[in-house]
């Protein structure tokens, strides 16, 4: 039946316009949200999955808890969360419009009474000719009025910041162009991952989701560098990149440094430096053997991983190296190699051996004195590959929520009544917000308002 | 004359100032209501100065950045911006004995500072070789202390409004109680309180974002960090329209403004302690 049907239509409608839907909601995006907070998201750390009870991991997977920020759940209340803001915007914005641009001009007797600032001036004159000294009196101490006369009274209205209503609609408005960036992001838009050797050039990124993603150009790592403090904490991660169209490096675009918070942007692609490393698949190292005795020296190379075995039966295992090892051991700097030594039937010794300090080297007391002299191994860079049409469209949202605050909290729509009858003009005034401040302004407003000549 | 001899005199301060505050509400003497605010303020200008000297030391080692770089001087910085927006507070609203319910959160962030925390300046590891950090820090801890400041607000108003229930009608009116603002006036300080602290709140969401999108290429990514200030930001804006709502004033709100402070420090501090993230100054690290 009609009637019903309307009710309910009218039922849903109050549902989605309602405040009470609004602070439900802020509150169980504030509560669900701790979830993802305390359990881990996305790829889930083996550790993790062995504690946890199978039960416990298959209910917490069905429900979404791994990924909730992207769950069907968490998703729809952030719909439900935008459908409550656009209807309680257009229930209440034509309100608030017409407020703004139909003001009440006429002060009935009744009104008058609510206001709890108000002042009296007796007038000596006719009306007529104190109206005009009035209106110049508000034009130069509120806003231009309006005057209307209304049963043989003259009332003049004057107003100021009259849009300041709207301030919050402007914030409401801007979450929803702020979700806006976030799906042209979303569905234009990748994150991805690429590491360079130096001196090679990749034309594609893997994307987080395991996708290739050609570039449409190619980036060419020249170097890559890290810088540390004395302290043995890292300072600089510092790669050199070249953009290449066809082959060509790219003017401008030509040993480019890159540090983190210094990205590079080309096309509408970002690079961020995001972490480095020792490209060590089939790469040499250096080292030496020395007798103690002085009877003889070797020179040779070796991959990590690998043995060697010595003329008297001594077996070498270089296990792993590094280029600066002062994170590892704040008081030495420079390459070292870490190597497990087995003297003919004794049992294994695993120990450092460094590039730049070979009197360190030479203290163990052992026959054999070994040595480290580098490798010709490369460093890669690791980049983060960003690429966020959406992102634009966040920071205008951002912006107008600043705005929109700024206006909704700071800024008061003020309104100044003078009613002018026979014998008397009484000055009215209200202001939407902050109305200890504007009762000190009307305070001072009345007391001008003392000394007008009418 | 050292920024760290400094810092101990402005915990000396506060300290003295909230003795006196205390004193304020058994004499109920307006002139130590005046010493308690100026005994405050005189921490603060100390503090001031020993932020900017620590500034300088950080320069003169070499390694010159903003102190807001690790958790001894975000705690630091905290107590300093609450005695600000406190002192703001109180030279707008005239309300003093508001200081003797905010003034002990920073002398409480002085007092762990102090006592509790490394203080080496320490140089700057890349990721936070930004200025963005300042702009992000500030605005971030301007925010927290007018929550800090609504949350000393509202416990005063729980203490009013018990008070006033359990007198009832009858006299009673002298005593401490006298001291406290009405109910009412608390209600509002409160509610201003927090708009001062909303926008800053969402500025310093915003500085992060922005941050982030210029160091990583992700402007939001979900960090327990993130996710905290934004529950803190959804707590203050489910405030902001209770109050719109009838029922939701008065007790209502001074609990949600303490709830809200409550998340508003774990977001600072819990996360660090408890979570992990991309936030790692102090914590387990």
């Amino acid at each position: 039946m009609a009637p019903t049907q309307r009710s309910f239509a009218q039922s849903i409608w109050e549902f989605f316009c309602s405040l009470k839907l609004t602070i439900f909601l802020l509150i169980s995006l504030a509560l669900t949200s701790i979830i993802g907070t305390i359990l881990p998201q996305g790829q889930l750390p083996p550790e993790y999955v062995a504690q946890i009870s199978p039960t416990k991991l298959q209910i917490y997977s069905k429900l979404g808890f791994f990924d909730m920020y992207h769950s069907w759940w968490f998703i729809t209340l952030l719909y439900v969360f935008s459908l409550n803001l656009v209807c309680c915007s257009i229930k209440r914005l034509p309100h608030v419009l017409k407020f703004i641009n139909e003001p009440l001009l006429v002060l009935g007797d009744s009104q008058r009474n609510t206001f709890s600032l108000k002042q009296e001036i007796p007038v000596s004159g006719a009306p007529a000719a104190g109206r005009d000294t009035l209106v110049e009196f508000l034009k130069r101490e509120v806003a231009s009025p309006v005057v209307t006369e209304h049963s043989g009274e003259y009332h003049l209205f004057a107003q100021k910041n009259a849009w300041s209503r709207l301030g919050v609609y402007v914030v409401h408005f801007s979450i929803l162009v702020i979700f806006i960036g976030a799906i042209i992001g979303s569905l234009f838009g990748y994150k991805g991952y690429v590491s360079i050797v130096e001196g090679s050039a990749v034309s594609a990124v893997e994307a987080r989701n395991g996708q290739q993603i050609s570039l449409g150009f190619e980036v060419r790592c020249e170097k890559f560098a890290v810088d540390f403090y004395p302290t043995g904490a890292p300072k600089e991660f510092r790669s050199l990149l070249t953009i290449l169209e066809n082959g060509q490096p790219v003017p401008g675009y030509k040993d480019v440094k890159v540090i983190v918070n210094h990205p590079l942007s080309y096309k509408g692609i970002t690079f961020y430096q995001s972490s480095y490393g020792q490209a060590n698949e089939g790469s040499e190292h250096y080292l030496t053997v020395n007798q103690r005795n002085g009877a003889g020296a070797e020179r040779f190379a070796i991959h990590e991983g690998e043995s060697v075995t010595f003329k008297d039966g001594t077996t070498l295992k270089l296990l792993e190296t590094a280029q600066d090892v002062r994170p590892f051991m704040p008081d030495f700097t420079g390459a070292a190699a870490r190597v497990e030594v087995t003297y003919k039937n004794k049992s294994p010794q695993t120990f450092i051996v460094f590039k730049d300090y070979p009197e360190v080297n030479a203290q163990r007391g052992d026959a054999l004195i070994f040595g480290y002299q580098g490798t010709n191994a490369r460093m890669y860079t690791g980049l983060q590959v960003a690429r966020d049409p959406g992102v634009w469209v966040v920071w205008l949202g951002c912006t107008l929520m600043i705005l929109g605050l700024y206006i909704a909290f700071f800024m008061s729509h003020k309104r100044v009544w003078i009613v002018l009858s026979k014998g008397h003009a009484r000055m009215y005034g209200n202001a939407s917000k902050n109305q200890a401040a504007f009762a000190m302004q009307f305070e001072d407003l009345a007391d001008k308002l003392k000394n007008q000549k009418i | 004359m050292t920024s760290s001899m400094l810092f101990n005199a402005t915990t000396l301060a506060y300290m003295a100032s909230m003795v006196v505050f205390f004193g304020f509400l058994a004499s109920r003497n307006q002139k130590v209501g005046l010493a308690g605010s100026l005994l405050a303020y005189a921490g603060l200008s100390v503090q001031t100065i020993a932020i900017g000297l620590r500034w300088k030391e950080s320069y003169d080692m070499g390694v010159g950045h903003a102190p807001l770089s690790n958790l001894y001087e975000s705690v630091v910085f905290f107590s300093w911006t609450i005695i600000l927006i406190y002192m703001f507070i109180d030279l707008k609203y005239k309300y003093r004995i508001v200081g003797a319910f905010v003034v002990p959160f920073a002398l409480l962030g002085m007092a762990w500072a102090q006592l509790g925390l490394a203080s080496n300046i320490e140089p700057l590891v890349p990721a936070l070789q930004s200025n963005w950090l300042l702009y992000h820090v500030i605005t971030c801890f301007l925010g927290y202390a007018a929550f800090a400041v609504a949350c000393g607000v509202s416990i005063m108003y729980l203490i009013k409004a018990a008070h006033e229930e359990n007198s009832s009608s009858s006299v009673s009116a002298g005593g401490l109680m006298s001291l406290f603002p009405p109910t009412r006036v608390l209600d509002d300080l409160n509610y201003r309180a927090i708009m001062i602290g909303f926008p800053l709140l969402t500025l310093g969401i915003i500085t992060g974002a922005a941050w982030a999108n210029y160091a990583w290429g992700t402007y939001w990514s979900w960090d327990p960090k993130e996710t905290w200030s934004l529950i803190v930001w959804f707590v203050y804006a489910a405030f902001l329209h209770a109050r719109f709502t009838r029922g939701w004033v008065g007790k209502r709100a001074a609990w949600l403004s303490i709830i809200g402070f409550a998340a508003t420090i774990f977001c600072y501090l819990g996360v660090n302690l408890f979570l992990s993230g991309l936030h790692s100054y102090g914590g387990g690290k």
